[in-house]
């Protein structure tokens, strides 16, 4: 298709003017508000007892929610794709369902499930705290990052098919030995690809995380909900800002990690 | 020697395998040959322990292995997609079985480059297969499979993806290679003229069930049935059987014509039929002819007999058969 000289440079006007207004700005404006009073008040602002905490709490969750959802995606995408099952439709739907429902309806549904009166309340009432403690934000974490693994891995899987296997299989090595060898280096990419997903969801998640957490800074607050804590709760509009920027700080990592990731899926 | 005794596999209604039965010598190569959906992959499949059978048996070697995964099989596989390990480089995928079994690296690292070398890929180690065109990926999975020191060959439709003038060079390879190497190699097939070139025996399939088991030039002179007879080469339909093109003869008398059939027995018969073309093949003369009942047939006669025969466009003349004409009966001694 050819486009005149001044279509093009309308539409790049338009295109850029979009990203800008929607995302450069807020951007701007927070980065320009934290570091607006020097470089020291923007440390000293995230190295509070809380800030640390909520640090530490943010990145401990998705310490242990990456794990969990790379070998349980890997597992439900094989099953997805290979398996032949009843209920495999079903499955199908139920792997999506974290997309389609609310956050706030997750930790609902956790509370309903985990709190002292609900059905497994009896953990509760045993002493180990679900609802208002870590394991009820870990759980509530990996309900929405779920997909994200499934869903990437899935389509690489069909794309290599099962030749590939069976031919590993016929030269010797068992199934353990294949997976290892052959399934897993040709689905890294997309495996990979799900993980800076599932970390970017899990470091920004609020919704399902602020129903099931007791929200005690510098106990239960993830870095998330420090931003609105010291916003909404203390005023404390600039360490809203600071922590905001801590938090994007690391997505911007991230986010650089993926991009160098996927070059490196292209040169190939 | 491969055995399969009354192998069985059904996908719903449809029956890949329908009690089959096979024996394969050791050091032969023998093509699996048959029309698409004839159950011949599906055979070499579970020879291979890919596909599992319903019912039935396979021993290789004397082993029973009907209930041994592929990799308990003593078996190498090629298959016509090539299936290379797509992250590995040429020399990883062909010492990829050796470096399961945990073979000392040297040993490994020599066997592959010899390997490498007699399937022409010297120099071509550090390549990875998107690197490699059809041909060459076929020769790596090739080596691949014979790394590992097979007691069989398995090959499925090894040559299938490939063009015309590469799967010609590659047959006449494997054909070679087969002649040094001697191990038991089975060629799944549809193609008549790839299992006539390669294969020292041929099994022709079809809908599940094994026609007829032979050499090569048996199955083409002595086919068991009307499908064995039209698979493999060319036929004609000569009053209600089928002939061979090249063992119809024409002459311009009738008397003649019926004089020299009275002394073949069970002939179709002289068919009077006009010509409609005349078509030089270079040594042989192919004459399209039509018959007074309206079928359709074409004769292929030597070039001297269609100088003196003077055969012109549009005349009458007088086919009949030579030689055998038709299918023999099943022989069952002819079989095995």
């Amino acid at each position: 298709m050819r486009v005149s000289r001044g279509t093009r440079l309308s539409l790049r006007v338009v295109a850029l003017g979009y990203l800008f207004v929607l995302l450069g700005v807020p951007i701007g404006v927070i980065l320009w508000r934290t570091f607006e009073p020097g470089l020291s008040e923007f440390i000293a602002s995230i190295s509070t007892p809380a800030a640390k905490s909520a640090l530490n709490l943010s990145l401990l969750i998705v310490a242990i929610t990456v794990p969990v959802n790379v070998v349980f995606g890997v597992a439900t995408a094989l099953a997805l794709v290979r398996g032949r099952f009843r209920g495999r439709g079903l499955l199908q739907a139920v792997v999506d369902l974290p997309f389609a429902v609310s956050p706030i309806v997750v930790g609902v549904s956790l509370i309903m499930l985990w709190g002292v009166n609900g059905w497994f309340g009896a953990l509760d009432r045993a002493g180990f705290q679900v609802i208002f403690g870590i394991p009820g934000m870990v759980l509530a974490t990996i309900f929405v990052t779920l997909p994200f693994v499934v869903r990437e891995v899935e389509p690489v899987l069909h794309e290599i098919g099962q030749e590939q296997e069976q031919a590993a299989s016929t030269l010797g090595a068992n199934g353990w030995q294949t997976f290892w060898r052959i399934t897993l280096p040709a689905i890294r990419w997309g495996l990979t690809y799900g993980v800076v997903l599932t970390v970017a969801r899990a470091l920004g998640e609020f919704g399902a995380v602020i129903m099931v957490s007791s929200g005690f800074p510098g106990v239960s607050q993830t870095l998330t909900l420090l931003v609105h804590s010291r916003y909404i709760d203390d005023h404390n509009t600039y360490g809203a800002y600071a922590a905001a920027t801590l938090l994007m700080g690391i997505a911007l990592v991230v986010l650089l990690l993926m991009t160098l990731l996927d070059r490196k899926r292209s040169d190939r | 020697m491969i055995t399969v005794t009354s192998a069985r596999k059904q996908y719903g209604a449809f029956a890949a395998l329908d009690d089959v039965s096979l024996d394969i010598p050791s050091g032969s190569l023998t093509a699996l040959l048959g029309p698409s959906g004839s159950g011949k992959s599906t055979l070499l499949r579970s020879i291979a322990g890919l596909e599992e059978l319903d019912s039935g048996t396979v021993t290789i070697e004397g082993r029973d292995v009907t209930d041994e995964p592929p990799q308990r099989r003593g078996i190498g596989f090629v298959f016509q997609h090539y299936a290379a390990f797509k992250h590995m480089t040429v020399r990883d995928n062909v010492a990829f079985g050796l470096t399961i079994r945990k073979r000392p690296k040297a040993e490994t690292a020599k066997k592959v480059d010899e390997l490498l070398e007699i399937v022409g890929l010297d120099g071509f180690q550090h390549r990875y297969p998107a690197q490699l065109s059809g041909g060459q990926r076929q020769r790596m999975a090739l080596a691949r499979a014979l790394a590992v020191d097979p007691q069989v060959l398995l090959l499925d439709e090894p040559f299938g993806a490939l063009d015309a003038k590469v799967r010609t060079d590659l047959r006449q390879w494997l054909r070679r290679l087969h002649d040094e190497v001697h191990v038991t190699t089975v060629l799944v097939t549809h193609d008549q003229e790839e299992a006539l070139d390669v294969a020292d025996r041929i099994a022709v399939l079809n809908q599940g069930r094994i026609e007829q088991v032979g050499d090569p030039v048996t199955l083409y002179e002595r086919p068991a049935n009307d499908f064995v007879m039209s698979f493999l080469g060319s036929v004609a339909h000569l009053g209600g059987q089928l002939v061979r093109p090249h063992d119809i003869a024409l002459e311009r008398d009738r008397a003649t014509a019926l004089a020299l059939d009275a002394k073949v027995p069970d002939s179709p018969g002289v068919i009077d039929a006009v010509v409609e073309r005349v078509v030089p093949l270079g040594f042989e003369v192919r004459v399209d002819l039509r018959a007074d009942s309206g079928e359709r047939f074409a004769a292929q006669i030597t070039r001297r007999d269609a100088a003196e025969l003077q055969l012109r466009e549009g005349e009458t003349i007088h086919a009949r058969a030579v030689g055998r004409s038709s299918v023999v009966d099943h022989d069952p001694a002819l079989a095995i």
